[in-house]
């Protein structure tokens, strides 16, 4: 038993914070604030130049067939850097779910060129706050798929989607979808969260190819194992939040003294980061029982969830507090790690959907009690 | 990371539940609940030594310890092993976490040759039973304000003063003993640890009764209390030092053993499954279902963080962060768990006497709790490390940090 990463996975995270440190600055992040302007394409070349984009992918694809705690130290850093990529979205989920249930044409026709970074591929479970599958309308009728998904990350830069639907007979699965084929549609959302941009995709009798096998039950598997990815990178933002919020309680004197020798302040951040390691112990288990494919997963994907949600919008919200008046402005750095915050947690749902995720898989009779009506 | 055995842990894991199974009987939910660190009857202290003679004679007490000092030279990885294999089984309360949590370490770190070879075999067998004498009525989380003061006297130290909050006085055969050795120096730098035998003449130990209604701490008198110097533990004046090893430890210690025991959230689902709220089984109500989510998660984090306080020092690194974030939040989670069983069952109103009601069982973890957020130090104390050791935060304004005790007012 070890409770921690790994030499191996302490070097992958010095790497990839140096190329991140080096490709993203608060001021880049505040021209994309401002600009809307889909995503950093320097940043996702270098990325893809490192192999960063394809560190799940199998090595018969052009990947690094790594597994997912490599994954999560990379997320964690994402979330820290809060890098401007459609990153999340293609990596927790869309991969995944590819690396998992799709054939041989399917692997072959997509995963090189996501290696490589020339296609961006997303995921569209999401039909306004439910994105389980018993939320899902859409539907495919004769290999054409028809509906409404949002929202969904990174479609404005997405070739492809992996979507979400009922077949004739109501079974959930996923297919993948053209986005650019005739039927599609893209529009954008006003996100609060514009350095992550968000779309809604209307399709009309757009080709579908299924992924076989992945049923509802696989789908909510891939849901568990996204919710302990983005724990991390929900970590990786709560934990700057918290460091620029030291590092201004410092800086910045009132009534004689650095406002963080105050209690009141001194307390909070202590609290941030309370909050911020216990959710990084449930993370820990979660990205174990990923990585191995452990039955307890779904238990560990809930509790990962529901903590890091909370220290993530705790840190967030605590962050601009501290920062006083000038936290509160637009200029100001804090609102950057709210907005990512709130982005991470509109991905996978609010806490309600976890609460029960984790009922359900604490397994006790009574749990299998739905409150009725 | 790895949360699964090694061959080597699995093969430890099965002889460590063979031993168990040969020398207590498994938990089977009819345990009534007990701070788990404390004896409230003398039959309990009684149990707690014959149980820890025969772990120490079977080879499994001090798991982590030296082989050197009758040891079984393991790592904290096997400790963890061990702890969850114990846990399912009806053992009496450990009365010997203060002994080797706290007290063996700082021997280890600070004692002589003789007097670890003298003392740590005693620890383990569970013959010796240690308490810490710290705290003072006018000093508690400002540890270094005591008052009890030690003079010498040939090869003799005499001692005057009062102690309080000493958890386990009244069934321990040795303590060790906080004293002010020089007053005429600012107040960290004139204290001394000695070891004292807690039968020698001049030492009266009251216990005091605690809103639980059990009396596990006491306040310690010490009425011209004779200690031979060379039960000194430590150097002289060097006593803050001493106490900081010890005070260390007990963050983690604390940390560790209280995320495992205790009740768990998921004994909440079948309480309320078994109570009716607004008309219906309280189970359904999904505030309740929300809650119960809440603290499960919350319990599962407090477990993997007591994980990694053993991956660190395992690593040989002090578990500083992980050990006051566990200090930090088991108390609260315990705290806001029980209260919310409480309020489920109307239990705060009054509860039958049967030692298997769960009512009962969570009204005493209710009235424990408190206990938990000032003992080892409070709550806020915690608060002031994370901030100003680990964030890097200015310290408390110490207006008495350049003064002679003695000139202080």
């Amino acid at each position: 038993m070890n409770f921690d990463f790994s030499d191996d996975q302490e070097e992958i995270r010095h790497a990839v914070a140096r190329l991140l440190d080096g490709h993203t600055s608060f001021e880049k992040s505040h021209e994309m604030l401002d600009e809307s302007a889909g995503f950093d394409r320097d940043l996702w070349a270098k990325m893809a130049e490192g192999g960063w984009l394809a560190v799940t992918i199998p090595e018969d694809y052009g990947g690094a067939g790594m597994g997912a705690v490599e994954l999560a130290v990379l997320a964690q850093e994402i979330g820290r850097t809060l890098a401007p990529i459609p990153f999340g979205a293609a990596q927790y989920l869309a991969i995944p779910a590819l690396v998992a249930y799709g054939n041989a044409d399917q692997k072959s026709a997509l995963l090189p060129n996501l290696a490589t970074g020339q296609k961006i591929i997303t995921v569209a479970l999401a039909e306004g706050a439910g994105f389980a599958p018993g939320d899902v309308s859409a539907k495919v009728v004769g290999g054409k798929i028809s509906g409404v998904k949002s929202p969904v990350s990174d479609a404005d830069v997405a070739d492809v989607a992996i979507v979400a639907a009922q077949d004739e007979t109501g079974a959930s699965g996923l297919y993948v979808v053209d986005l650019k084929a005739k039927g599609a549609s893209v529009e954008p959302l006003d996100a609060m969260d514009p350095t992550r941009p968000q779309s809604r995709i209307t399709l009309n009798d757009v080709a579908a190819d299924q992924l076989v096998g992945a049923d509802g039950s696989a789908i909510n598997r891939l849901i568990d194992g996204a919710a302990v990815l983005v724990a991390f990178e929900q970590l990786g933002v709560a934990a700057h939040a918290l460091d620029i919020s030291t590092k201004y309680a410092l800086e910045r004197t009132a009534f004689g003294r650095p406002i963080g020798g105050f209690q009141a302040l001194k307390h909070r951040m202590a609290d941030m980061f309370a909050k911020i390691e216990l959710a990084r112990s449930n993370a820990f288990f979660g990205a174990w029982a990923l990585a191995e494919d452990d039955e307890r997963l779904p238990e560990a994907a809930a509790c990962a969830r529901l903590t890091a949600l909370d220290a993530c919008q705790f840190a967030c919200e605590e962050s601009i507090q501290i920062h006083g008046g000038i936290g509160y402005t637009w200029v100001a750095n804090p609102h950057l790690f709210l907005r990512r915050g709130w982005h991470l947690k509109a991905m996978l749902g609010p806490s309600t959907i976890w609460s029960e995720r984790l009922l359900g898989a604490l397994k006790t009779p009574e749990t299998l009690t739905k409150k009725a009506g | 990371m790895d949360f699964s055995d090694t061959p080597e842990e699995a093969a430890f894991r099965k002889d460590a539940r063979k031993w168990l199974d040969a020398n207590a009987t498994p938990r089977d939910g009819s345990e009534k609940l007990q701070d788990a660190f404390m004896a409230n009857t003398p039959e309990e202290v009684t149990a707690s030594q014959a149980w820890q003679k025969r772990k120490a004679d079977g080879g499994w007490a001090g798991i982590t310890w030296p082989r050197e000092h009758g040891g079984r030279g393991g790592n904290e990885m096997q400790q963890i092993i061990w702890n969850q294999e114990e846990g399912n089984f009806k053992v009496p309360p450990n009365i010997f976490v203060v002994s080797s949590g706290l007290v063996a370490p700082t021997l280890i770190a600070h004692g002589t040759e003789a007097q670890k070879t003298e003392i740590l075999p005693t620890l383990l067998s569970g013959k010796g039973v240690w308490c810490q004498l710290f705290s003072e009525p006018s000093a508690g989380s400002d540890l270094a304000g005591i008052r009890t003061r030690a003079r010498r006297n040939g090869d003799d130290w005499v001692i005057n003063g009062q102690k309080i909050w000493t958890s386990g006085a009244h069934y321990s055969g040795y303590g060790i003993l906080l004293v002010r050795t020089d007053p005429d120096v600012p107040k960290h730098k004139g204290l001394t640890m000695f070891i004292v035998k807690m039968d020698s003449p001049g030492i009266e130990a009251r216990r005091i009764k605690q809103i639980s209604g059990h009396s596990s701490f006491n306040e310690v008198f010490l009425d011209d209390l004779r200690i031979p110097d060379s039960d000194r533990l430590g150097p002289l004046n060097q006593g803050w030092r001493v106490a900081m090893t010890t005070l260390t430890n007990e963050r983690y210690t604390l940390a560790i053993g209280r995320s495992v025991g205790g009740m768990r959230a998921e004994e909440l689902i079948p309480l309320a499954a078994s109570v009716s709220l607004n008309g219906c089984p309280a189970i359904e109500d999904n505030q309740v279902r929300a809650k119960i989510a809440e603290f499960a998660s919350r319990q599962r984090g407090m477990e993997f963080t007591s994980y990694r306080i053993m991956t660190a020092l395992s690593r040989d690194k002090e578990p500083m962060i992980e050990g006051s974030i566990g200090k930090l939040l088991l108390g609260k989670l315990r705290q806001e768990m029980a209260g919310f069983a409480l309020e489920l069952t109307g239990g705060a109103a009054g509860i039958g006497d049967s030692p298997t009601d769960q009512t009962g069982l969570w009204r005493g973890d209710y009235l424990t709790a408190p206990g938990n957020r000032i003992s080892g130090g409070s709550d806020e104390i915690q608060r002031n490390i994370i901030a100003e050791r680990i964030l890097g935060m200015p310290p408390e304004v110490r207006l008495d940090k350049d003064i002679a005790f003695s000139d202080l007012k």
